[in-house]
Formats: C-alpha cells, sequence, structure tokens
C-alpha cells in the first residue's frame, strides 16, 4: 500500500469516526423528544437553543436533556470499560458486567445504602469505585488462567453478589425505596441528582483511556513482545485497571448495574477498527452511548404502562451478542 | 571477528528456585550472524531472554555499548534490540500491515500520530521480509511460513542494529526454515547483527558466522563452526554419536548420526 492509501484508510476511519458522532448527536435529539410525553424534534431544538419556559420546554431542560446527557456518559464509559477489559485479559468475551466489577460496584453501592452511607454522589461514586476495583482484582485473581476460567468467576461472583444485594433490598425496603430502579440498572430518576462529578469522571476516565490505548496496542500482543517493544507493561496494565474501575464504578453509581454494552458495543466496532486499539476506543465511546440512548428509549416506549429499567432492554441485546461471540471466537480462544 | 558492542559478563540466570546458568560470559560479534546451539532446556533460550532484559540475571550484567541493558529507558532499548520470541500471538482480528505497524511502538513519541518515517519502516520491513502481498489479510488465516515472515517484518519495523530470535524455524516446513534462514543472512549482509537460537545444528553451520554451544547452561564452544564442530562436541553437547563431514553445498560442517535405530544409544 502506498503512503496515499494508507493517507486513505485513515481518513476513512476518520469519516467514519465523524459519521457516528453525527448519528449519536441525532440519536440524542430523538430520545429528547420521545416518552410517555412526545415532543417534535424541532421543538427539542428550539428548547435547546430558544427556550420560552412552556412545558414542552420545561421537559426537555430540566428531565429529558439531563437524562440523555448521562445516558451518553453511562454509554460511553461501559463500552470503553469493555474495550480496556477485552484487550488487557486478550479475552473477547470480557466486560465489566460479565466479569462482576459492575456487581462489584453495585454490590458496595447497597451495601452503603444500607449503611446510611451512600447520600451524596460523591460518596456512591467511592462506593462503586471501590466495589469495582475489589471484584476486579478478585476475579482477576481467581480466573486469570483462561479466558472462560475468567468468565465463570465473573459470573459466579456476579451471581452471589447480586443476590446479597436483592437480599438486603428486601429485609430494608424503606432504606431503597430510592433505589429501586436503579437497583436493576436504569436511567429512570437518576437525573434528578446531581451528577457533573460522575460525568467528569468519565470524560476523565475515556481520555485516560485513548492516552493508554497505543501502550496497549503493544501489551495487545502479550507480554513478551509488549516489553521488547518498551512498552512498560506494568504501568500501562494498572493505569487501564483504574481507568475501568472509574468508568464502571461511576456508570455503576449513576445508573445501576447495566451489563453487555460493554461487551455488545466493542464486538460491533471491532472489524470496523480492525485490530487498532485507538480507534477501537473512540468508535467505542460513540456507539455506546448510541446503543444506551435507544435502548434507553426502548425502555421508555416498550410497555404501555410505564418504564422498563434500560438494564433489561441492554440484557435482551446482549445475550445473542455474547453466544455469538462465543461461537466466533470460542474455538480458538477458549 | 570485529569488534563487540552487545557482551554478557558473569551472568547467574534463574528462575525462582531453579539456576539455569552460572558465570555466563560471552561476546556477541558485530554484524555478524550468531546461532546458538544446545539440547532442550540447555539455558539458551533464557540467555536470550537475558540479553534482551526480559530476564533480569540475579549476578552479572548484560552490556550493550559498556553500559548495562538494564539502565536503558525502556524505548531506548527497543530501538537497538529487536526480539522475537519463539511463538508470539497475534490479537484476533489484527490485519497484518497493523501488527506489522506495530514494531513501530518505541519510535513514537505518546501523542504522536503516525508518520512519513513509520510509513516507510513498515513497507521496507514488508518488502524485506517478502510480505507485500499480504498487507490486508488476518494474520490469523496465514500460513505458518507467512505468519513467522510477518512477525519478522514486525520486528524489522523496529529497524534496530540488533536482531534476537528464539528458534524462529520452528513450526516451519523445511522450505519455509531456509527461506528464512537466508532471510537471516541477508539481513545480516545489510549490516545487522543476528543471533538465533536454532535446533538445527546443520543449518546452524551453514547459516551462522559464530556459533555458540551451550550445556547445562554453559557455553561449551563457540567460534566458527568449521572450528568448533567435530563429533566429540557433538556427543558432548546432545549426547549423540555422529560423523562430521563437509556439507556437499557449502562445505560447512554437517553433521551426519551413526545412531541408525538398531543400536541403543551409547553411554
Amino acid at each position: 500500500m502506498t503512503l496515499a492509501a494508507r493517507a486513505g484508510t485513515i481518513t476513512g476511519r476518520g469519516a467514519v469516526l465523524v459519521a457516528g458522532v453525527v448519528l449519536l448527536a441525532l440519536v440524542a435529539v430523538v430520545s429528547v423528544g420521545i416518552g410517555a410525553h412526545a415532543v417534535a424534534p424541532a421543538e427539542v431544538v428550539r428548547a435547546l437553543f430558544a427556550f420560552d419556559g412552556s412545558p414542552d420546554h420545561s421537559i426537555v431542560r430540566d428531565v429529558r436533556l439531563p437524562r440523555a446527557l448521562l445516558g451518553v456518559g453511562v454509554g460511553a464509559a461501559l463500552a470503553v470499560a469493555g474495550v480496556l477489559i477485552q484487550t488487557l485479559s486478550r479475552n473477547p468475551l470480557a466486560e465489566p458486567g460479565v466479569l462482576g466489577v459492575t456487581a462489584g460496584a453495585g454490590f458496595a453501592m447497597t451495601v452503603g445504602a444500607a449503611l446510611g452511607l451512600a447520600t451524596t454522589p460523591a460518596s456512591e461514586l467511592v462506593l462503586s469505585g471501590g466495589g469495582a476495583a475489589l471484584a476486579a482484582v478478585l476475579v482477576y485473581s481467581v480466573g486469570r488462567a483462561s479466558p472462560l476460567r475468567l468468565v465463570l468467576t465473573g459470573v459466579a461472583l456476579s451471581a452471589v453478589l447480586a443476590g446479597l444485594s436483592l437480599g438486603l433490598r428486601l429485609m430494608l425496603p424503606d432504606v431503597f425505596d430510592r433505589f429501586r430502579f436503579w437497583s436493576i440498572g436504569s436511567l429512570a430518576g437518576r437525573e434528578k441528582d446531581p451528577f457533573t462529578l460522575t460525568l467528569a469522571l468519565i470524560v476523565l476516565a475515556v481520555a485516560g483511556a485513548l492516552l493508554l490505548s497505543r501502550p496497549l496496542n503493544a501489551v495487545a500482543l502479550g507480554e513478551t513482545v509488549a516489553r521488547t517493544l518498551g512498552a512498560s507493561v506494568t504501568r500501562v496494565r494498572l493505569a487501564a485497571l483504574l481507568c475501568i474501575t472509574v468508568l464502571a464504578g461511576a456508570a455503576t453509581a449513576a445508573a445501576g448495574p447495566i451489563l453487555f454494552v460493554g461487551l455488545i458495543v466493542p464486538h460491533v466496532v471491532r472489524p470496523l477498527a480492525g485490530g487498532s486499539v485507538p480507534w477501537l476506543t473512540a468508535y467505542s465511546a460513540v456507539l455506546g452511548p448510541i446503543l444506551l440512548l435507544v435502548s434507553d428509549m426502548g425502555s421508555r416506549v416498550l410497555l404501555p404502562t410505564g418504564e422498563v429499567p434500560v438494564a433489561i432492554v441492554t440484557a435482551f441485546l446482549g445475550g445473542p451478542v455474547l453466544i455469538w461471540a462465543v461461537r466466533r471466537y470460542g474455538a480458538g480462544t477458549l | 571477528m570485529t569488534s563487540v558492542r552487545l557482551r554478557a559478563q558473569d551472568l547467574e540466570l534463574r528462575y525462582a528456585d531453579r539456576v539455569v546458568s552460572t558465570r555466563l560470559s560471552l561476546d556477541v560479534p558485530d554484524g555478524a550472524f550468531t546461532a546458538i546451539v544446545g539440547a532442550n532446556a540447555c539455558g539458551k533460550s533464557t540467555l536470550l531472554r537475558a540479553l534482551v532484559r526480559l530476564l533480569r540475571p540475579a549476578e552479572g550484567s548484560v552490556l550493550l555499548d559498556e553500559r548495562d541493558v538494564g539502565s536503558y529507558a525502556a524505548k531506548a532499548l527497543a530501538r537497538s534490540l529487536g526480539f522475537l520470541p519463539q511463538d508470539p500471538l497475534a490479537p484476533e482480528d489484527i490485519r497484518v500491515r497493523q501488527l506489522i505497524g506495530r514494531g513501530r511502538f518505541p519510535h513514537q513519541p505518546m501523542l504522536s500520530l503516525w508518520s512519513a518515517e513509520d510509513e516507510s519502516a513498515v513497507s521496507e520491513a514488508m518488502t524485506t521480509a517478502g510480505v507485500d502481498g499480504l498487507a490486508d489479510r488476518p494474520v490469523n488465516e496465514l500460513s505458518g511460513g507467512q505468519r513467522q515472515r510477518v512477525w519478522v517484518a514486525m520486528v524489522l519495523a523496529q529497524r534496530t542494529p540488533y536482531l534476537l530470535l528464539d528458534e524462529p524455524t520452528s513450526f516451519l516446513d523445511i522450505a519455509h526454515q531456509y527461506r528464512l534462514l537466508a532471510l537471516l543472512s541477508r539481513l545480516r549482509d545489510e549490516g545487522r547483527t543476528v543471533v538465533a537460537v536454532l535446533h538445527d545444528i546443520n543449518q546452524a553451520c551453514r547459516f551462522a558466522d559464530h556459533l555458540i554451544a551451550m550445556k547445562d547452561g554453559r557455553v561449551v564452544a563457540e567460534g566458527a563452526a568449521a572450528d568448533v564442530v567435530d563429533a566429540a562436541l557433538i556427543k558432548d553437547v546432545f549426547d549423540l554419536p555422529a560423523v562430521v563431514v563437509p556439507d556437499p553445498v557449502t562445505g560447512t560442517p554437517m553433521v551426519v548420526p551413526t545412531l541408525d535405530g538398531r543400536t541403543g544409544p551409547s553411554g
């Protein structure tokens, strides 16, 4: 391939990224309009740029827009965390949900709430991040021998922690009223709590992931090759783990345990990225929010009686992807 | 043999409690093709890993330009020493050109874009290794011989004066083995220093300028094949009765075992 042709493929990837961002903007506008009370897209745009104080505009500005922003942050966080975990563990089945990291964050939040600690966004973030880190370390140390073992350990830990969380919630129903939708994984009502800190952390961690993506390109070749290429493997791994913890922790603190986004998104964009971790990260940071916003719209309109938590929608989408991924990569990898 | 820039001095190499080598010293002649030979588990791969700093010696040091390799910054060392392990694993979905591009990592500052120099290094590496036609193929769909050439190209893209390869010919059929060794000779001719752990003593004799024979973690002979390879050395290193005759093609020593399957090994 000549230099020009090579530049062409980079431009091509850039064009795909720009198209993705445009699609994300469109989905965001539509998602702000959809719900129990529909607002036309043109009215949505007016509410954003020419606010007139009408009920429609208030719904858009005070409820739907914050919810969409949170959805963008959570979707990007989960998808990028998925990229990092898959690259780090060289395991195409890995994602924060499957590996129990999300369950760890959720369980820590639940215990914190039972003890009366989860009172501010900052304390929720600390609890959730700590739980994510503990679960990641535990699952990695038990299951690192093989990709399948890692997944089994993660799924087992998730089941145990989900059970314990459910037990706590049933024992203390009053405490958990505020967390009813959150506990299943939902954006509903979460826009009422301040989430600036959450979004800021997610932005920082996604930027960190992009910075790490080139060293991760080297680490993806295995420890031996990475080290002889001059990558500081241990430092890169620790930094990536920190990013994963922040991303999964922040997403879970904000929206509860949403599984499969971190699995679906990297798999869908992987063929476009062609083995490049920087592009995979960038594409995932755009497709993650699209997937979550679309799922969230689905969660608002699927049932006539009210909302379905968004995690149920992503689970419906993610189950088949997991099976497809196992069938596609299974023979070679597991 | 002329100058020496890479040398090992009094190395003690060990994995946890298992000592592989003690007081191991050797010089890697510059601009030559050095082959390290020896029986399985004699410590030749371990030595190679110590030379490229994958294994830190418990004692002694590996010196590059009279400086301990441990004192180099990781990327600086990676611009001098290129290494290909025995069985490298390509990530899923990666294509040939991308894999070779990863060899540019030590030349790329943190926030840089892909440069024209990166581009020319990759193209040159692909031409040298003869993998031009494979650029857009997924690495995991290639044959063993093609894949090995792609990995060699990845190390070539690193543009290092030194190339160290751990058994680069295993898993290849005989024709691909010879093609790969011819490629390494060509790289030597272009001025690089090549060090390879080789299984086949006859290939080592034919292609290497400098032979290092190891046994039980020690160097038992080093020098030009014609000077060091004889029946006594083969008996000592491999415990194999053999005669050594001139290779009919190159005149280099050729080891022909006398073990015919009807008599057991002596000793």
